[in-house]
Parts: structure tokens; sequence; C-alpha cells
């Protein structure tokens, strides 16, 4: 089959590699229908921990059809259009049992190298290296489903293709914020990135009955999106004292939930400290993340406020504003999402209206095209919010 | 997790070296655990001990005292602790090499003279996940198992940098 592999040095290619195959009883051969980039991908091809090997496929937000199950599947049959959580978990561990899907102890082939990284095992995601799942990803012809009675889920008839895909992840990012900051009627959310988890964060605090919800990006398109399809408020932070604004908007108490949906960033603008240079000893020739936006979420945030930490972090961060976590006394969450637990919901919202995602996938291009895709994505040119490949 | 309720709690150990038990069979008997005495002591580097938690009763994961397929392949050479885990968690598994005695059989050819460590953490995971999945995970293929992927598949379709 044709996929879209990292190739080193030589970046991004569609190859052919070989079909995938059921290697579990309670796996699903899945025809890929639509396959997103996302923001998770980014620090893969920046050559971040974890590391690619050369022929590996990217990928893990995507829907598809069923056109093989192994005999342990009972919830689907060939032909269902189905989405697939990002994030693989086996259900039945103590975890998934409540609810944690992301953090399953089953869910990964590489559990040793996550226990090193993390101190603990980790759910596993489709598109990484066997230290984080050992599963290939979907910027492909097909893909393996472990567990899909687990991670898979029929697509209600009225929710197309290029809104469903984003249920696979985006929705359910979205709306992991907003769960983990217990969003309530009347609360301020302020949310950092206007990226397309960014946008599902906000969604999802209005769907919980927040009175108003601020994002923040500095790209007017994306910020034009969030205003239009989301109905939030924006702010350009190249424009704007970004806490004073927030301070303002929230009768100076600050936003009660602040939701960083950027991930990292690793420039060299900081000078080095102490914090970095103990980092890159732990991990050779891997510099810090800059925790950037997490930084002024803190520093804005409501006296015993909750901070929700939504973006990538590989490694280490610099600089953490622990002082002002401990003086204000508040709570700082973060999780991978858990879509398991949210997606037949989230698809029945998004049938009903209630979650606009179509506006997400600004640009739509073959698999062919999939290096184009990612540096259109990577660098926002052309507005690109999401690149979509259709295999 | 209070570490001081475990001190309370009985483990089952079975040591197939001491038991002189025929790999497979071997009966569980109630002795001290890793979490031992009055003041539990954590398990780890320090006296060998690695313990998984296994989300099912302990019937479920010893039937009859049998030790779990992967560990029955190290029995020779590893002693196995069980107990509930606290708080309805399932059962604590547990198990660390034998010391001071020869190792035979498959568990020698397993342990091949190295550190039995890994060899016991990997057969803890694997008893692990065959009494909560029913089955090992197992991963793709890599691309380094076989072929590398083959060359461009049209015209334009070569290698690009993404940038």
């Amino acid at each position: 089959m044709r996929a879209l592999c990292w190739l080193g040095a030589d970046g991004l290619a569609v190859r052919q590699v070989p079909d995938p195959e059921l290697r579990n009883s309670a796996d699903a051969i899945v025809r890929v229908r639509r396959s997103a980039t996302c923001g998770a991908d980014l620090p893969l091809l920046a050559g971040r921990a974890p590391a690619l090997s050369v022929g590996d496929v990217l990928g893990h937000e995507f829907l598809g059809d069923v056109v093989e199950v192994g005999p342990g599947v009972r919830r689907h049959r060939v032909g269902d259009r189905v989405v697939v959580c990002a994030a693989v978990a086996c259900g039945n561990c103590w975890y998934c049992r409540q609810g944690l899907y992301a953090c399953c102890d089953n869910g990964s082939t590489g559990p040793a190298a996550a226990e090193v990284a993390w101190g603990q095992p980790t759910g596993g995601c489709y598109g990484h290296p066997r230290s984080a799942g050992g599963f290939a990803g979907s910027h492909a012809e097909y893909v393996r489903v472990p567990y899909a009675d687990v991670g898979a889920f029929a697509v209600p008839e009225p929710v197309d293709d290029d809104r469903a895909v984003f249920a696979s992840d985006a929705v359910p990012a979205g709306w992991l914020a907003a769960e983990l900051g217990e969003v309530s009627p009347g609360d301020v959310v302020a949310v950092w990135g206007a990226g397309a988890v960014g946008q599902m964060a906000a969604q999802a605090a209005l769907l919980r009955g927040a009175d108003r919800v601020v994002v923040i990006d500095r790209y007017p398109q994306r910020l034009g999106l969030a205003q239009r399809h989301v109905g939030a408020e924006t702010l350009d932070y190249l424009s704007v004292d970004v806490p004073a604004e927030l301070r303002e908007r929230s009768g100076g108490r600050g936003p009660d939930v602040c939701v960083e949906a950027v991930g990292m960033a690793w420039d060299d603008t900081e000078p080095r400290s102490l914090a970095e240079r103990f980092a890159a000893a732990a991990l050779p020739g891997a510099a810090p993340d800059r925790p950037i936006a997490v930084r002024e979420a803190v520093h804005a945030c409501r006296k015993g406020g909750t901070v929700v930490v939504l973006g990538t972090f590989t490694g280490f961060v610099d600089t953490f504003p622990l002082g002002a976590v401990m003086q204000k006394g508040l709570t700082v969450r973060a999780a991978r999402q858990h879509g398991q637990r949210w997606i037949p919901m989230l698809l029945d919202r998004m049938a009903r209206g209630e979650i606009h995602t179509g506006h997400l996938a600004t640009h739509h291009l073959p698999l062919e095209q999939g290096a184009l895709g990612y540096d259109l994505f990577r660098t926002r040119a052309d507005g690109c919010l999401r690149t979509v490949f259709t295999p | 997790m209070g570490r001081g309720r475990r001190g309370g709690r009985a483990l089952a150990r079975t040591a197939g070296v001491v038991a002189g038990a025929v790999a497979g069979v071997t009966v569980a008997r109630v002795l001290r655990g890793p979490f031992r005495g009055g003041r539990p002591r954590p398990a780890g580097p320090r006296d060998g001990w690695q313990v998984v938690t296994i989300d099912r009763p302990p019937e479920r994961v010893l039937p009859g005292g049998r030790w779990p397929e992967p560990l029955r392949r190290l029995d020779g050479a590893v002693e196995v602790a069980q107990g509930p885990a606290p708080g309805g968690r399932g059962t604590e598994l547990a198990a660390r090499p034998v010391r001071g005695v020869p190792v035979t059989g498959m568990a020698a050819h397993l342990v091949g003279g190295g550190d039995p460590a890994p060899l016991v953490r990997e057969a803890l995971r694997q008893a692990k996940q065959l009494a909560e999945t029913g089955e090992l995970l197992r991963a793709d293929r890599s691309p380094l198992e076989g072929p590398r992927p083959s060359g461009p598949v049209g015209p334009g379709d070569g290698p690009v940098v993404p940038g």
C-alpha cells in the first residue's frame, strides 16, 4: 500500500510499504478515508524524543471503513464507517476502568521506554515509534486498529468525513480541557492557542456554560475562525497586554480556568539556565521545552483557579513559575485525551450541530503532497489550520 | 496509597526452587512477601522484588496457585509473591530472582548468566497483560524488520524535506 513515510534526512515521501495485518484477535483493519496533521507530529518531525525510525508512517487522527476484523471484535463489522481514537487503550485495565484511557497500562508495545521517560508506562498512539506505542500511522491507505471494540466508533450518518475526522483527537482533547478545568456556568475561560484543539477547548467551555471564553493567538485568520465558528472572544497577543486584558474581561479577578493549547516552543531566544543544563545532561542533545504560554496562563489565572495544559510537551520545561502556583493556590492539570470516554457523546453533539468542526480542515491534499501539507501546517502558511489527507 | 497498610496484608509467596516444584504446578503457600514485617519494605533494586498491580482478583491471577505462564518460564530462577491490592485494585504480583541457587532448565537458558531483572520485569508485565486483556499486544511490523519501504510510487513523489 501507499503510505507517507518519514525518511530521516530526506524528510517525508510516499512509499510502498507492506499492508497492515491482524496481529491480535481484537484488531481491525481500516481503509483510511481522512487523516489529519496534528501539532503532536511536529516534535517528531523536529527530531525530538521519541525518535522516529526510517520508514515510520505518521498520522494518528483519522477515520475510515472497516475492511477486516479479528475474531475477538464484537462491535464492528466490515463496512462500518468509524472514527478511531488517536490513543490506543485496552479498555480492561484499572486506568481504563477509571476513564483514564490515555494512561492505559496495556496500550503500548514499548512500556519499558515509557517507564524510563515518564516513570510509568502510558497508553499508545498511532504514528509514533515503538517506545510510544508501536503502531503505524494513518497517513496511509490502510491502518491496523488494536482493541478495535474500545477505540473505534461508528460515525452517525449526518456527520461527513471532513467533520468526523476531528472526533479522533482535536474534539476530545478540547473536551478534556473543559473537564479537567471543571468549567461551570458563569466561568471566564481563557484559551492560549487558536489551533484546532484550542478552538475545540473554547467550544467545550461554552457548551459547559462558561460566561465568557477568550482565545489568544497571533494569527488573525485563526482568531477570525474562533470568533465566527466557535463564538469566542479573541485577543492578538502581538497587539495587547494579555494578562491586563484578561483581568479587565474578568472583573479584575483573572480567568477561572486557563487552558494552554499551544505546546512547546524551542527557539533560542531565552538564555540558558541551570535547569536547562540539567535537562541537557539528562537528554543529551535535547533542549528543554519552553512553556511560554503555560507561564502566562499561570500568571493570568485567578487565585484558586485551574490551569490546564494540553500542549504536547516531550520532556523538561524551564523556568516554570511555581511560586505563582503556590502563592495563588492554583490547580495545574494536564493529560493526553481520553477519547474513548467521550467520542460517542461528541459525535452525537456533532450530528446535532452543537460542535462545529467543518472549518478546521483548511487544506485538503492527496497523500502524495504530504510534505507540502506538513510544511503548510507547521508554518501556518496560506492560513493553514489543519491539513487533511485523502489517501 | 498508604504504604503502612501493606505491612499487615498477608502475601502468598511461591518459590519454585524452594518448593522443588515442577514448572506450572507450583502451589502458592503463605509466606512473608516483599512488604514484610511491621514496616513495609519497598520492592525494588534493594531486595530485588519487582511488583505489578493486576486489575483482577488473586484467583484470576494465580488460579489454583499456578504461576502465570510468563513466570513459569522462569521457574527455578525466581520466587513469586502475590496479595490483594488496596482499594479494590486487584492483585499485587511480585517476583525476584532467587539467589545462591544454581538455575537450570529453560530459566537458565533465558537468564543466560546475565542480569535477570529485565526478564523478571518483562514476565510480570506479560502476566498482567494476559490477565487483563487475554493476549499480548503485538506491535506493527517495524520498518527495520523487513524490506525498507520501496521507492517513489509515481512522478514527483520523491523525498521532500518538510522544512
